[in-house]
Parts: C-alpha cells; structure tokens; sequence
C-alpha cells in the first residue's frame, strides 16, 4: 500500500472504501468495456468523479455565481432565462442576389442574426477576375469584389437594426469599410451599428491558412480596426478570436482553448502597445468556439475559458471594467464531425453538439446543416438546423436555469483540468516569446497536426467510433440527398457587374484613394481611414489588396 | 538491390487553406514507407505538374475541398500528360459530389476518395496500382 496513505483526505478515504466493499467483486465478475475511455480529444475520462476530485475546486473562488468574477457559470446573472442565446446561421453562396435570398429566407424563418460565409477569392483578397479565382468565385460562400457587390447583399436588410457576423480575415479592415459605406448610404448612424468581424488572422496562420500578408504587419491591420471601431463604430466588435477552425484542423479541445484564449492575450497586447485603453476596447473582443463530439469535454472547455480569460485579463493587463473580464462566444457545431455516410445521422450530431454550447453558455450558435459534408447547405438542410436550436430552446427545458451542470463532480474537475492544462500551454507560448513568436517557430502549427494524426490512427484502430463510418457502415449505401450546386455562370455574372462598376467609377478617385492607402501603409498610420475612402469610390477589393501586398509583401508558410 | 520506394506527391491546388487532409495523408503514406513530397498551399496545376515531373512521382494525390475539383482535376491531369507523364496517377480527395466522380473518371483521375475513407485504403490503393512502370 503506498505510504501516503494515511494523508487521504476523508473524501478520498471513501473512495477507496467504496472501491474496495462494492467496485471490485462487480470489476471481478463483469470487467468494463474496454481498459480506457477517452474524450474525442484522446483525454483519458475516468469512471467516477466524487467530491475527492473537486478538493482543488474553491466554490467561491473557482465556481462562484453567473454573472460574478472568474464567471465560471457564465456572464449573466439571468443565463438564458433573461435572453436566448442569437441564433446565427452562416450563409453565404454564389452571387450576392442569391446570398440576399437566402439571408432573408432565414429571418423570415426566426433567425435572429446574420453571418456571412465569402467564397475563397474574397477571403485571399482575389477579384472574380482574377485568373487565380478560377473555379473558385461563389464556390464557398458569397463572392464580393467591390461595394457594388456588398450594396446587393445587404439590400433591404437595415444595418442598424440586424446584427451582421462576416468571416472575413486577412481583408477583414477592408470588408468592414465595405459594411460601413453600405450603413452609410442606409443613413444608419455608426454609433449604432452593431455585429462582429472575425478578423482573427493569427488563427489563419495556426489553423485555417487563408493569410495575404506577412504576420507583422497583417496584426498591425487589425490594431487599426480596433482603434477605428473604438472611435467611431462603439458597438461592432472588431474581432472573433476564433478556435473553431483551430479545432478543425485537428486540435485537442484543451488545445483549442489554450491556443485561441493565447490569440486573444496576444491581439489585447498589442492593442495595449498601440496605446489603446484595455477597459475601453477589450469589451469588444468576442471569441468563437467549436461544440464537438465530446459532449462534457465541450462544456468544460467554455466554462474554462471564461475562467481563464477574467482572470487573465485582470491579472496580466489590470482590467477593472467588468465587460472586459467577461468572455462572450458564439460557437458553430463541428463541420469536421459530419459524415458524407448516412448523412441523416449528422442532424442528431448537430443536436448533441449544439446543447453542449447552450449548456456552456454560448451567446450566439450555428448549428451545421446535415448535407455539409456533402456541399454548401439547400434551403431544406439550413432550416432543418435552425429548427434544431429552436427545439433545443423552447422544449428541452434546458434554457430554463442557470449552468445546470455546475456543481457536477465531472464538470468542476474537467473545468479545472481544462484551465490548468490551458495555462501550460500560455506558460509554453511566453517562453517561445508571445504567439506572434511561437507561431513563427511553427509551435502550434506542429501541436495540432500531431493530434489530427493521433485522431485519425485511433479512428483506424477502432478506439475512436464513427457511426455509419467505421462501425455500422452499410454497403452499397446510397447516400443521395439532394446538395445545392452552384452554378458555373457565378463567375461570368460576378465579372460582369466588377466591369460595370469600373466603368462608372472615377477612376482618378480611386488612384489617389490607393495612393493614400499606400502611403498610409508605408507610414504605420491607421489604414482605416484610407481603406474606407477607397472603397466609396468603387476601388475593388483585390486593388486595395494589392495596394497592401505592395507594401507589406506576401506571407511564405515555412516548411514544418 | 532494393525495390524503389514509391514516390508520391502530395498537392494541394486553389485557395482553399484547408490543410489537415493533406497533411494526415503525407505523414500516412511516409509511415507506410513511400517517399511523399507536399506542395504546400495554392499551386497552381501548371506548378504541380512541373514538381511531379522533376521529383519524378508516381502519383500525384490532389487535395481539394472548396468544390473547384471540376476546373482543377482535369487540368492537373492534362498537363502530365503534356509533360509524358502518362503513367503517374492522379487521385483525388476531398469533398466532391458523387455524381461528379464518373466525369472526373472519365478526364483520366485514377481514384477519388472520400471523407471517412482510412489513410490504409489509400496505401492499398497505392501499392497495388503504382508499380506497373518500369
């Protein structure tokens, strides 16, 4: 027997009695499934959590009450019983007229904010008539070269009252000035417009790899969003610091945590070195979260991560305001997890996956169509998954208290386990020298594409089970549903109204707009400004970007 | 002598950034004993053509999930042909429609894989269809 023995706490001492009269004759008789159980993260689980476990967990302390500092159980007093989290669906495919169909078919449905998905060509910074936008333009998600484009897509849907989500990252500033001119020609006051850009280009580099420019100066672009929106648009937040993609590519859900909440630090850094004020543009930070398979995993992870970050924030920037100690998450079920097999399966996925974000307390979910293993989402499969969040809303009963599971042995010891296992990781990434650094050294890069590989070998051994995939596989299945195609002729169209817009523009307008962007650049001004002149005088996405690539360069992924 | 190890280049065309397939894949066929050369991000199939032909491969496995398959594939396929390559292989990954897979067939794509398909299919795939060349 080992010597500590006599230091078990009385909570451990009845563990083990337990163990000893009443596990061990059934483990004799019966012995369990397999000798491991682990999460999807390969993360051992064990078989029983008891109040042994959570010695290391201060109620007051660690737990606490929603709406109160570390706001383990969340940041309003009132959880969902006050307000029901936003139900955000992505959307976004071929031209802007049919993206504008399909955004008013889902607030017509009871959506109650909006998030656009851009095709490649948009999210590298390319026009439609790029020859490198070949095959690409509308293929992902809505194309949109010039504001003639971004006036389609948001017509008739009033900028001051919904509020808009774009992922858009590495042309992210220029997007936004996109959006605002729309707002503008609206008349909507920029002080009441609200939505957030995703603009977290550091998670680009890491994970997703749709980048343009070198890391530097691509960070310094999103530092202008933050002081131009502090300024002048107070409610948008300028940025999504974003693990869903992180988590995609591969990553563990610590690593997920760790990592993104690192991106955060990092963007509150060198908004601080920039000579903003943490209390006055923190609170605008947002951040994004994956909801995959591991249903208690999940939980954990968003419970940590308001933990981790309140503290943080206080700790290592003296935050005083409360709305910068609060973490607030939209989260997105995992796309990685849907199988192109019996893709029917998929909508219960969604489900389980979703519930993990509401029980974590998301403030806004996309909950995935169930032929996105397949193609971009139809009209019938995005419905199918906003009826599933309206479900998990108003019948479950789970919206009805406030972090039910709270207090449960398993979730306070995950939670705990999350943020130890996070703060490691930040311990690692500030001896690399900050995330800009590690990210350069191909740190987590690295991290991530051995656990994809570890995944995808459990996955072959059979250790980790995917139904309609490596167990109950049906032969000669036929998997038809019906998929959306979009349509060759996108291009042709999209070049089309780019060549209009040209040819009605001034172009003398434009030159000089670039050229002031340009040198904006080369001064390390804010671009803002200059980006938002340009793009009023019908400059195209690709020439600001081009613009940018002049002064800055290219971004080169070394080899890791 | 030694039986010459299989060669496999591993590319990825378009914009698309979504690397993770591609990765597994190379670090799966380098662990089943080929000789794997990854492309890296955004080539265009003139460039993977050209790297298949100076690394001399056997196959070249195209990595695409953004639905651009129709325009790059044959593309791809057509300038290894140009280039004499005719026996390399070209197969394919990715998310791609089944009613697009007999066309991608016919325009000379040996193989196309799908998700959930096991790195050891791939292998098998390999081995037993590389090797008829001299």
């Amino acid at each position: 027997m080992p010597e500590t023995k006599e230091l078990n706490s009385p909570a451990e001492a009845s563990v083990e009695r337990w163990e000893r009269e009443t596990l061990e004759p059934v483990l004799k008789k019966r012995p369990e499934r397999k000798k491991h159980f682990e999460t999807v993260s390969l993360d051992e689980v064990e078989r029983l959590y008891t109040p042994a476990d959570v010695e290391g967990v201060d109620f007051e302390r660690d737990t606490s009450f929603p709406g109160e500092f570390p706001y383990t159980r969340g940041i309003h007093p009132t959880g969902y019983r006050g307000k029901l989290w936003t139900m955000r669906q992505f959307a976004g495919f071929g031209t802007p007229e049919e993206t504008n169909a399909r955004f008013k078919y889902l607030l017509e449905h009871g959506q109650t904010g909006l998030s656009v998905a851009y095709d490649l060509p948009t999210l590298m910074g390319y026009d439609a008539d790029s020859t490198l936008s070949e095959g690409e333009v509308g293929k992902c998600g809505v194309a949109v070269s010039s504001l003639a484009d971004m006036e389609v897509l948001f017509d008739g849907i009033p900028l001051e009252e919904v509020t808009v989500s774009q992922t858009i990252n590495a042309p992210a500033s220029v997007l936004l000035a996109m959006y605002l001119v729309v707002a503008e020609k609206q008349g909507a006051d920029f002080k009441k417009i609200s939505g957030t850009l995703q603009n977290d280009i550091l998670k680009e580099y890491i994970a997703q790899k749709e980048w343009i420019y070198p890391i530097r100066p691509a960070m310094k672009l999103v530092v202008d969003t933050f002081e131009f929106c502090t300024r002048h648009v107070p409610k948008y937040n300028p940025i999504s610091v974003s693990g869903y993609h992180i988590r995609e590519a591969g990553a563990t859900a610590l690593q997920e945590l760790a990592f993104t909440l690192r991106d955060g630090v990092e963007y509150v850094q060198w908004g601080v070195e920039a000579g903003l004020d943490v209390d006055e543009f923190v609170p605008r930070i947002s951040f994004f979260f994956n909801a995959h398979n591991d249903f208690f995993e999940e939980i954990a992870k968003y419970r940590a991560a308001r933990r981790i970050w309140s503290r943080v924030m206080r700790e290592r920037f003296g935050a005083k305001s409360e709305r910068t100690l609060q973490l607030r998450f939209h989260t997105q079920t995992a796309g990685v997890s849907l199988t192109v097999q019996q893709p029917l399966n998929n909508i219960v996925r969604v489900a389980i996956q979703a519930l993990a974000g509401v029980l974590g307390g998301t403030q806004s979910l996309h909950t995935d169509a169930y032929d996105e293993a397949l193609a971009l989402p139809t009209d019938r499969a995005a419905l199918i998954a906003l009826r599933t969040q309206q479900i998990i809303a108003e019948e479950t009963g789970v919206a009805n208290t406030v972090d039910p599971l709270g207090g449960s042995y398993f979730i306070e010891s995950l939670t705990k386990k999350m943020e130890d296992g996070a703060l490691d990781y930040f311990e690692k990434i500030d001896s690399l020298g900050g995330m800009v650094e590690a990210i350069e050294k191909g740190f987590p890069q690295r991290e991530i594409q051995e656990s994809a590989y570890q995944y995808q070998k459990a996955v072959e051994r059979g250790d980790q089970t995917i139904v309609g995939v490596n167990k109950y596989s049906m032969e000669g299945e036929q998997t038809e549903v019906p998929i959306l195609v979009i349509n060759e002729g996108v291009r042709d169209r999209q070049v089309e109204r780019l060549q209009r817009a040209k040819s009605q523009r001034d172009s003398g307008a434009v030159a000089g707009a670039l050229e002031k962007l340009k040198k904006a650049a080369v001064a390390g001004d804010n671009t803002m400004p200059a980006t938002i002149e340009a793009v009023r005088a019908y400059a195209t996405l690709g020439e600001i970007c081009d613009a940018l690539r002049d002064v800055y360069g290219l971004y080169e992924e070394p080899a890791f | 002598m030694s039986e010459r190890k299989i060669r496999v280049l591993v590319a990825k065309p378009g914009l698309d950034g979504h690397d993770r397939g591609a990765k597994v894949i190379a670090r799966a066929l380098r662990d089943a004993g080929m000789e794997v050369i990854y492309t890296g991000l955004r080539q265009t199939p003139e460039m993977i053509a050209a790297a298949a032909l100076q690394e001399d491969v056997d196959a070249v496995g195209v990595s695409i999930l953004s639905g651009a398959h129709n325009t790059l594939c044959p593309r791809i396929v057509e300038l290894l042909h140009e280039r004499g390559m005719d026996d390399c292989l070209v197969i394919v990954g990715g998310i791609i429609p089944q009613e697009d897979i007999p066309r991608l067939k016919e325009q000379g794509v040996s193989a196309v894989f799908l998700p959930g398909t096991s790195t050891e299919e791939i292998v098998k795939f390999l081995r037993e269809n590389v090797g008829q060349r001299a």
